[in-house]
């Protein structure tokens, strides 16, 4: 299920927030009412966690995460990955990067199984993103953008790219992926994908400008039709049982 | 062999109704941006012309009227012109969709160009209607309002005929003077001629003064005036007197006047009227100019007789003055004559000393004042003493009404067009003015010099010379007594050489102009 919001008068919500299949890192405010909106979806099945880094309210852009672990910049500070640590679950591991390309929201696109990054990225932080994460890193572009994470979105399910990434680079990027990818827009032809949308296995928010078009590409690439929490049990008993037998 | 991957083009939905389109920087497909803006806002599809119905022209703002053909560039770019808001987008293509001439719409389809969102530009076609509205034109307004001019040249000659301005009429058409005015009207005494503008009737001034001895006074009267700007609306009336002096008329001047001219003697003959008077002193042969500042400046110069009063003379003898030297044309001579109404009656002689010694011979007549019955009003005249007035004054020759019946021009004149208003002549008056031409081409005939200053044109069918018969002044009716004396001298005539070809005399004024040029 795809929600509209918006942060603030603003439709980039992926800038203020973060979500994964395990947690959900939202800003802190003016008011309420953005939370409100992750919150009447996400209530009681994950964390949904009020926060700042550094201050700042562009969680989003500043972390990378999946349901493993979350990857915070070196300036957090240690309140704030207190904080953190006591709001996510435990199996979550938090880990502040060194890395000089701080943004990590935009220079890391992941899912729970592979993490596409920025190709300046240290190596140190590559095998941190590994480690944390617990994915495979490839060094990517998408549509000649270095800033992967702001122009794509990607679950376990499918995942939206820039509209302008080739059918070539489509099919590159869905192999080294294993799901299906599709060029799309979000926020009325907006091209900044990681930064109108956040999605999980089983919802999505997006801008509040995104058209029922854009929707409709979004459900349909990342399977929300009839996406529960409880699918994904569902899926994994199936597969368990296939694999078995 | 190498491997060319295909490149194929990766699609997207349009965000906003899913239609399958190649990626754009606004990622909407044409359709849907267009409905979402519009290139053309800011640009009217409605506008006005103005057209002027008498002239035909379309006003272009702020105060232009041009003349356009329908559908011609030029309208094409007065219709541009009046688009507000075209200076945003970029046009790409415009031209007319045809209208009924009599719709009074003019309708233009314009392509045009514009960024919409970040680096889209957008082009759309549209139609911009004009409706044609009536205005009258400043010029067709002062037309109609009968207030045609700015500035005025009255021209006014206080003598009893025409064939001074039938002279100026020539010289105006020589120097194609008349162009420039808007109308020209004839008046009681005179001319008028309007213009347009200030300067024009300046430069008409100018001519005259060259052309004749005038004097001239300018007045202005103001029609209208703006205190806030300071701009006043003037109209100006330059009236511009003629000396009252033409060719033949006997002059008499004062004395002191006389002695200042070159000791000639008070009473003389003009013999021509150009930038100055020329005058004749017809019993020694001394010539003298009075400009016009001599003329108008004291009142000291005036005409006694004009050449409505000669009266014919027969010639019985003429006897040249041996010890005279010739001046020109003129030969000094003592001549004896009798009035023609005297002749078979009684043998009034007179004997004159008289400048026409080379011209006359025995037999002939001649014209002349009778200074012995003519009734003069003139203080210096009558200051003359009796022994210093000649009793005669022999002016031209005369030649035969019969003669001149027989006659027929080989030529014609150009004329004006002029707007005679209520001065249409009654049927006594037009016989004048028809005699007053008549005698005016006779003058032309007569006299070479007066001929170089005009354009003479060829007529291909010789008009008889119609107006004999309207002839009523005493001194040419004498009909009867012409044959007894026909010497088989030739009349004067105008060489054929002198004569200029192509007068259509249907023609309008524009064409002859060009003609001229052509010569």
């Amino acid at each position: 299920m795809a929600t509209r919001a918006q942060f603030e008068n603003n439709n980039e919500i992926g800038v203020f927030s973060k979500l994964t299949n395990s947690y959900c890192l939202v800003a802190t405010g003016g008011s309420t009412n953005f939370y409100s909106v992750f919150e009447s979806v996400l209530d009681d099945v994950i964390p949904i966690v009020h926060t700042s880094i550094n201050g700042t309210r562009i969680v989003g852009s500043l972390t990378a995460g999946n349901r493993n672990g979350l990857l915070v910049p070196f300036y957090t500070t240690d309140q704030e990955l207190q904080h953190l640590r006591n709001s996510l679950p435990d199996e979550v591991a938090i880990q502040r990067v060194e890395e000089r390309f701080s943004a990590l929201g935009n220079v890391i696109a992941c899912n729970d199984y592979v993490a596409l990054v920025h190709p300046d990225l240290d190596k140190e932080t590559e095998e941190i993103i590994a480690d944390v994460l617990q994915v495979e890193v490839f060094k990517q572009t998408i549509a000649d953008n270095v800033l992967v994470g702001s122009y794509c979105a990607l679950s376990n399910h499918g995942g939206i790219v820039h509209p302008n990434t080739s059918v070539q680079d489509q099919d590159e990027l869905s192999s080294l992926l294993q799901v299906p990818l599709v060029a799309g827009t979000v926020n009325r032809g907006s091209d900044v994908i990681g930064a109108g949308l956040v999605v999980n296995d089983w919802c999505a928010f997006a801008g509040l400008d995104t058209t029922s078009t854009e929707l409709s590409v979004i459900e349909s690439i990342f399977r929300l039709h009839d996406a529960q929490p409880s699918a994904i049990v569902n899926d994994m008993r199936d597969s368990l049982i296939d694999s078995l037998n | 062999m190498e491997y060319i991957p295909e490149r194929k083009q990766q699609m997207i939905l349009c965000c906003e109704c899913g239609v399958t389109i190649a990626p754009n920087p606004a990622n909407m497909c044409v359709n849907c941006i267009q409905l979402q803006v519009d290139v053309t806002e800011g640009i009217p599809k409605h506008l006005n012309l103005q057209f002027c119905r008498n002239c035909e022209r379309y006003l272009q703002p702020p105060a232009t009227w041009l003349y356009c053909e329908l559908e011609s560039r030029e309208l094409l770019a007065l219709c541009l012109k009046k688009l507000k808001g075209l200076s945003k987008v970029r046009l790409i293509d415009a031209g007319f969709i045809w209208t009924e001439p009599h719709s009074r719409r003019i309708k233009v389809s314009l392509t045009i160009q514009k960024e919409v969102f970040a680096a889209t530009i957008l082009q759309q076609k549209f139609e911009i209607e004009y409706t044609v509205g009536n205005m009258q034109c400043p010029d067709c307004t002062k037309i109609m309002a009968k207030n045609m001019w700015k500035a005025t040249v009255q021209v006014r000659q206080k003598v009893e005929h025409q064939r001074t301005f039938l002279y100026l009429e020539q010289l105006i058409i020589k120097h194609n003077m008349h162009l420039e005015t808007t109308n020209i009207k004839v008046v009681k005494g005179g001319l008028d001629f309007q213009y347009a503008d200030r300067s024009k009737a300046i430069k008409m001034v100018d001519f005259l003064q060259t052309v004749v001895p005038v004097r001239t006074k300018s007045s202005e009267q103001l029609i209208s005036h703006d205190i806030h700007t300071s701009i006043s609306n003037y109209k100006f009336t330059y009236s511009v007197e003629i000396v009252p002096t033409c060719k033949d008329d006997l002059i008499c001047m004062s004395k002191k006047m006389a002695n200042s001219l070159g000791q000639v003697s008070p009473i003389v003959l003009c013999t021509r009227v150009g930038g100055v008077i020329k005058v004749l002193d017809f019993s020694n042969l001394k010539t003298a100019d009075i400009t016009s500042d001599v003329y108008w400046r004291g009142d000291e110069i005036s005409t006694v007789l004009s050449s409505s009063s000669l009266k014919e003379f027969y010639v019985i003898d003429v006897e040249p003055v041996r010890s005279a030297k010739n001046m020109g044309k003129f030969a000094l001579a003592d001549i004896t004559v009798q009035r023609l109404s005297d002749v078979g009656k009684n043998n009034k002689e007179f004997i004159v000393r008289s400048h026409l010694g080379n011209l006359l011979n025995y037999g002939d007549t001649v014209l002349g004042y009778d200074l012995e019955v003519s009734n003069i009003n003139n203080k210096f005249f009558e200051r003359l003493s009796s022994e210093n007035v000649p009793t005669v004054v022999l002016v031209k020759k005369s030649y035969s009404e019969k003669k001149r019946k027989r006659k027929q021009r080989n030529w014609k004149l150009k004329q004006l067009n002029k707007d005679e208003g209520e001065l249409t002549a009654k049927k006594q008056a037009q016989k004048k003015i028809d005699n007053d031409y008549e005698l005016f081409l006779r003058d032309l005939e007569e006299d070479p010099e007066l001929r170089q200053n005009i354009n003479l044109y060829k007529s291909d069918v010789p008009v008889k010379s119609s107006n004999s018969m309207a002839i009523d002044g005493e001194h040419i009716a004498s009909d009867d007594d012409g044959d007894e004396f026909d010497d088989g001298e030739e009349l004067p005539e105008v060489p054929l050489e002198e004569l200029l070809d192509g007068l259509a005399l249907n023609d309008d004024f524009d064409q002859d102009v060009e003609m001229d040029e052509d010569l």
